[in-house]
């Protein structure tokens, strides 16, 4: 089973260390990718998916740090590594790409001059060689005249040319799993579908395996193979994107589902539930979600539902293990 | 680009004719340059004939034409005090103030610039806070009291370096250097040191700063996601993009270093232009006041052109237009 695996994590917690002690802001985060799969990470904004993007990536910065779990990548453990390992592995196997264009790329550089910089970071490549290979990458990516542009800085480029440039970085070196964080959420209505489709081009024919960290159900839709559904901190639920979409079963995800703005009338941020999801720190006990969920029980209000894996998905509610009516007998 | 570097010399040229007009209002109109000239005894005969051979008996916008006309190609006229041309004193005079400048500009960028970085990728460590003091120290003190220091500690009591003079200079062509020498390299530690130790914490404390900003960016974090090592990260990508501030305040304070080398030439007895300047305002010797103020316009506007193509070199989004 693990040999498919392009990335696993399992119970991943994230916690950060204040004067007033530490406060956890990931908890006991599972979930799996195979190669060329496309995992949408879907939640509201504040609900744990950058950490859990900068975990993957080993580049959480303090005063956050990985309390708890463990990451695989390829069957191999990664997040223990020492900080030079990791960097190897950075860009190598495991890739990123963030949220703006217009900040990802270094100003002052060309566009090939980086990314030469970055294959020959990782493969052992001769200049010429290293050189051919970003017009390759250019082009892959979709920018016309790839010699032309290459020679050429970030300002002369359009923010979704800069992100489809941002994309060829982050494959320079042909990781097994990208870690994309919000990467159309600051582009264009037009542009996003370009990108999202460049992506999905990508998971196909180079069997790269991508999280793709959203806040958007439309995004979400048009790209993910399946979804997991965040919420404080927490995976609530994660299954097929159909089954999400059409089918939800914790009661969270299904109030999202009613939010999935229309083709027509795209909103950029999700309509609010009633009430407001509680920061870091201030998670009530039981399910953090019973405040605003409209099938609560005593039960919700007292234990935190156990993760209830079923086929390729997994939900945790108490409607699914056992009821919210009892609290579960001594 | 073209057209860029056009605008700046035109400015150039603006600057150049209104420090000429001051240096030239000094010139005429302070002190009588008759009186200067012929002593308070001469005739009444005498003082025509003289005006009109200067030409002050012409309206002064063609004075100062004239005035601009000899600038041009040099001739500041004639030094009251020692009777000398003006330009011949202060080309005489400029290496030693140069070669000061220079070598404390290039201690400066040399000490500071590597100390900015350290304290900017460990700002919490000890050896920082230790050289953020030290700054802040090097910043507040003033300049002749360092110099004096130096003389108490190096010249009084250990007897190493001799506390006045260039030590023994080489002449290449009229340019007189104490680079060749090793008393004329001695000669120049102390007053080096002096002129640096302000400009060695500014460039320290300043690079610290931008490149404490910069490491914030998401470009940096890009490039660790790309895998880069610390030192391509900090380096070619974070200090490069923390530079060009540094660049303009370096140009602005080379220009105040030949300003502060006034006093620091005056604590080495260093016979350069700064101490030449301090005796000609103690005599009243104007032509080489005016001389000396268009000079300074010059190496200013001169410095500010070049930090102007400095940074179209540096930063590609400046080369548009
Ligand atoms: N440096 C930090 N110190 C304290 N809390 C933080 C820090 N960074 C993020 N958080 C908290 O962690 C939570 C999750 O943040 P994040 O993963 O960025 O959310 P999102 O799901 O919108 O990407 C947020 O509530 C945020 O307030
Ligand atoms: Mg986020």
């Amino acid at each position: 089973m693990t040999a498919a695996l392009a990335l696993d994590v399992r119970d991943l917690s994230i916690v950060f260390d204040t004067r007033r002690g530490s406060m956890t802001a990931v908890q006991e985060v599972s979930f799996t990718l195979a190669r060329g799969e496309v995992l949408g990470l879907v939640g509201e904004s504040g609900a744990g998916k950058s950490l859990t993007g900068n975990a993957l990536i080993g580049l959480l910065q303090a005063p956050g740090r990985i309390a708890g779990g463990e990451v695989h990548l390829d069957g191999q453990r990664i997040d223990a590594l020492p900080p030079e390992a990791q960097r190897r592995l950075r860009g190598k196997r495991i890739g990123a790409i963030f949220q703006d264009p217009l900040t990802s790329l270094d100003p002052l550089m060309t566009v090939g001059a980086q990314l030469v910089e970055t294959i020959r970071t990782h493969l052992p490549l001769s200049a010429p060689a290293a050189r051919a290979r970003a017009m390759d990458l250019l082009a892959e990516v979709g920018i016309a005249d790839p010699a032309g542009r290459y020679g050429q800085y970030p300002h002369q480029f359009s923010g979704g040319m800069r992100q489809r440039i941002v994309i060829a970085l982050a494959i320079a070196a042909e990781p097994d799993v990208i870690v994309a964080d919000e990467p159309t959420t600051a582009l264009d209505v037009s542009v996003q579908a370009q990108i999202l489709s460049l992506l999905r081009r990508l998971a196909r024919d180079h069997g790269t395996a991508i999280v793709l960290v959203t806040h958007d159900m439309g995004v979400i839709a048009e790209i993910a193979d399946r979804v997991a559904v965040m919420y404080a901190g927490r995976i609530v639920e994660i299954g097929p994107v159909t089954e999400v979409l059409h089918a939800a079963r914790h009661p969270y995800t299904a109030g999202l589902m009613g939010l999935i703005p229309s083709l027509s009338r795209r909103a950029d941020r999700l309509p609010q539930i009633a009430g407001s999801m509680p920061r870091p720190g201030q998670w009530p006990v039981g399910c953090s979600f019973h405040p605003r969920c409209p099938s609560a029980g005593p039960r919700c209000a007292a234990d935190v539902p156990r993760p209830l894996s079923a086929d390729d998905g997994m939900v945790a509610c108490h409607l699914f293990s056992g009821g919210t009516l009892s609290p579960p007998a001594p | 680009m073209i057209t860029l570097v056009l605008r700046r010399l035109g400015s150039v040229l603006l600057v150049m004719l209104v420090v000429s007009g001051m240096s030239f209002l000094i010139f005429n109109y302070l002190g009588d340059p008759v009186n200067n000239i012929l002593g308070v005894n001469a005739s009444l005969n005498e003082r025509e004939e003289l005006r009109r051979t200067l030409g002050l008996d012409q309206p002064s916008y063609v004075q100062f034409w004239h005035f601009l006309q000899r600038a041009v190609v040099g001739d500041f006229g004639i030094s009251y005090r020692n009777r000398l041309p003006v330009l011949e004193l202060i080309l005489s005079r400029l290496p030693a103030t140069v070669e000061l400048v220079m070598c404390a500009t290039v201690l400066a960028l040399g000490v500071g610039i590597p100390m900015g970085v350290y304290c900017a990728l460990r700002p919490k460590g000890a050896f920082s806070r230790l050289l953020q003091m030290i700054s802040l120290v090097g910043i507040s003190i003033p300049q002749f009291l360092i110099g004096m220091l130096l003389i108490l500690i190096f010249s009084v009591e250990l007897r190493w370096l001799s506390a006045f003079g260039r030590g023994e200079v080489v002449q290449i062509g009229w340019w007189s250097t104490g680079l060749l020498t090793d008393s004329g390299r001695k000669a120049l530690i102390m007053p080096v040191i002096t002129l640096a130790v302000f400009q060695i914490s500014m460039i320290m404390r300043l690079v610290q700063g931008e490149m404490q900003e910069v490491m914030r960016a998401d470009f940096i974090k890009f490039a660790r996601a790309r895998g880069l090592t610390d030192r391509s990260v900090h380096l070619r990508h974070a200090l490069r993009n923390s530079l060009l501030p540094v660049v303009t305040v370096v140009g602005m304070q080379i220009g105040s270093l030949i300003a502060f080398a006034i006093v620091c030439e005056a604590v080495f007895q260093w016979p350069g232009v700064g101490l030449l300047i301090l005796q000609a305002i103690e005599y009243a010797d104007f032509p080489v006041m005016a001389a000396y103020l268009a000079m300074v316009g010059f190496g200013f506007a001169m410095i500010n052109l070049t930090v102007d193509m400095i940074y179209l070199f540096i930063d590609p989004r400046m080369r548009r237009g």
